[in-house]
């Protein structure tokens, strides 16, 4: 049995009562939408917190609209919802499918896209259970020195596991923000690798009384294709061990205009690659061998999730060759 | 509508370690099985420990309680939901049902009996989790225009639930077997009552 700590609820249905409430209470408060993550982080006591603002009574958080050429993903979009939404399948069917690969039937029913793109990091130590922990004493992101997954590590190193992040960074999203400064709404928007950060204790961009509101994406052109791919142990209810996004630009005689490769489950924040080296090459299976080399050369997994990095950094390799080469018939 | 009696207090005692802290208390009122309640329980209870603790409805059990079992598991509007990290509060006013209101009148569910007749529940701990995702599997099947029975669609549909006894085989034949019989029960139906218009 694991029970939850106290703590107060709110259900403001308004945007600014609960960005009002978030900046009253501080580093006390936090948002929450299904809960699927925050819940079980509050039950390991990986996460404290005074006052739990439940978002899903605010209308403006949901809903997924087209409007001036491109689609808007309300934050509280259920990922069902998102998985089988006909506007998100028709025209960013990575995202799809990568929303319908999170968790199990019940979690994504639960869960929502604001709370999937703001999840916590998650490492070897930190997501065990408070009694587990206490054997090893606390660590940078839980009252302690030191890390147990990187010994000597200066900072947290534990990993973004948000299945929808990568892809929608491969979308080129932006993400939009409402604050809370001298009693008044104010807003912002950001491109979606920018909302994180590089510690794994702090990695959203965030202040305290921010939250998402909506995700845009821009509709890809015909030449623009996108595909996703998640390593994980089970088919379902895993997290990722390593998971790839990658965008290729066609031109008309088949060749790589342009292209970005993001890859997650490597630290606190996805690591984006320009393929501006790889311009006007053959989009073929050459193609797919030369970026599964290079996402081998520029990216080292770390032993901060469960399997070994060695392996994790080879089966990285055959990820991206295995995305690339689903993709060359599109 | 029940309103449930004044709340017990050996449930409420998770003020043991923190003595000092003030709690507040809710009503909870949803759908339970059909019927309404009204439930006085501390603002952080989830729905689990409303159902097992205020209700008495112990069917739905306290797996691993961080929401990678399944054990939990009950429908909210239809939908399969882990009530092990659901908040109570934030459910009011919504529908849920758990295993105790699969069968009608006294009569087991069709799934029920498939899955006592083929020996689909061993410990029987996963079972009441298992049962509310088949049931939501049954739903859409209905549902949908042209259903056909999939052993694809059952195990992606119980994804989320984790049996350690039975190796899942027996668990998929319980359920292919009901969704079976429920379609050409509503088949048959439908034969009827177009023979009727004819
Ligand atoms: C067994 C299990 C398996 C899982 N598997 C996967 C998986 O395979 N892939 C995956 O990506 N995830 C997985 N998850 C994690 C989680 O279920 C999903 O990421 C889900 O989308 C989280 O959404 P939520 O609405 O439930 O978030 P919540 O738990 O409500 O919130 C998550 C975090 O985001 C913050 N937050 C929520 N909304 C906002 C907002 N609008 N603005 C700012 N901050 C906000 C919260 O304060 C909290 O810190 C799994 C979880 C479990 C328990
Ligand atoms: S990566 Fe290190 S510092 Fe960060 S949570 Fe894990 S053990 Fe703690
Ligand atoms: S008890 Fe809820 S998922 Fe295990
Ligand atoms: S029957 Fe024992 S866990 Fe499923």
């Amino acid at each position: 049995m694991l029970r939850l700590p106290p703590f107060d609820v709110h259900l403001p249905d308004e945007l600014g009562a609960a960005l009002a409430l978030l900046a009253k209470h501080g580093r006390q408060a936090r948002p929450m939408q299904g809960g699927t993550d925050l819940v079980p982080n509050l039950k390991l006591g990986q996460t404290k917190l005074e006052h739990a603002v439940l978002l899903a009574g605010i209308d403006e958080l949901h809903g997924i609209e087209l409007d001036d050429g491109e689609l808007r993903l309300g934050a509280a979009t259920g990922l069902n919802a998102l998985a089988q939404d006909p506007q998100v399948q028709a025209h960013l069917p990575a995202l799809a499918f990568a929303a319908s690969r999170i968790a199990s039937p019940q979690i994504r029913s639960m869960g929502t896209l604001g709370g999937n793109l703001c999840l916590d990091t998650r490492c070897r130590y930190i997501n065990q259970s408070e009694l587990w922990r206490q054997a090893l004493g606390g660590c940078l992101k839980s009252h302690g020195r030191e890390c147990h997954v990187v010994p000597g590590g200066q900072g947290c190193v534990a990993a973004l596991s948000s299945d929808t992040a990568p892809v929608l960074i491969a979308y080129g999203a932006c993400v939009h923000i409402a604050g809370w400064q001298d009693s008044a709404l104010v807003r912002r928007h950001i491109a979606l690798a920018d909302l994180y950060d590089s510690d794994g204790v702090r990695h959203l961009r965030l202040a305290d009384a921010e939250i998402v509101t909506a995700v845009r994406v821009p509709l890809p052109s015909a030449n623009v294709h996108v595909g996703y791919r998640k390593w994980a142990v089970r088919k379902s209810i895993d997290f990722p061990l390593i998971s790839v996004a990658l965008r290729l630009e066609r031109s008309d005689t088949g060749s790589l205009l342009a292209g970005l490769l993001v890859v997650s489950v490597l630290g606190p924040r996805p690591r984006v690659i320009d393929l501006k080296a790889l311009a006007g090459r053959t989009i073929d299976a050459d193609l797919a061998k030369a970026l599964g080399q290079m996402a081998f050369d520029r990216c080292r997994p770390l032993p901060n999730v469960p399997y070994d990095a060695d392996y994790r950094r080879e089966r990285l390799a055959v990820e991206v060759r295995r995305l690339c080469t689903e993709m060359l018939n599109l | 509508m029940t309103e449930t009696a004044p709340v017990d207090s050996t449930f409420l005692d998770t003020t043991a370690a923190e003595p000092t802290r003030a709690r507040r208390l809710v009503i909870c009122r949803l759908q339970v099985n059909g019927e309404g309640v009204a439930v006085v329980a501390p603002v952080h209870w989830t729905l689990l420990e409303l159902l097992r603790y205020q209700l008495g409805l112990i069917g739905s059990k306290q797996g691993c309680d961080k929401g990678d079992c399944g054990a939990c598991t009950v429908l909210l509007d239809g939908k399969p939901t882990l009530s092990c990290i659901t908040l109570a509060v934030a459910v009011q006013g919504r529908c849920v049902e758990t295993v105790e209101g699969l069968g009608v009148g006294g009569e087991p569910h069709p799934l029920q009996r498939e899955f006592a007749e083929r020996g689909a529940a061993q410990c029987g701990f996963c079972t009441p989790g298992v049962l509310m995702s088949a049931a939501a599997y049954l739903d859409e099947l209905s549902s949908s225009a042209e259903p056909v029975v999939r052993q694809a669609d059952i195990a992606a549909a119980l994804g989320g639930n984790l049996c350690r006894c039975t190796g899942y085989t027996k668990i998929f034949e319980a359920v292919h077997a009901a969704a079976t019989q429920i379609l050409q029960r509503s088949k048959a139906l439908a034969d009827t009552s177009t023979d009727d218009a004819s």
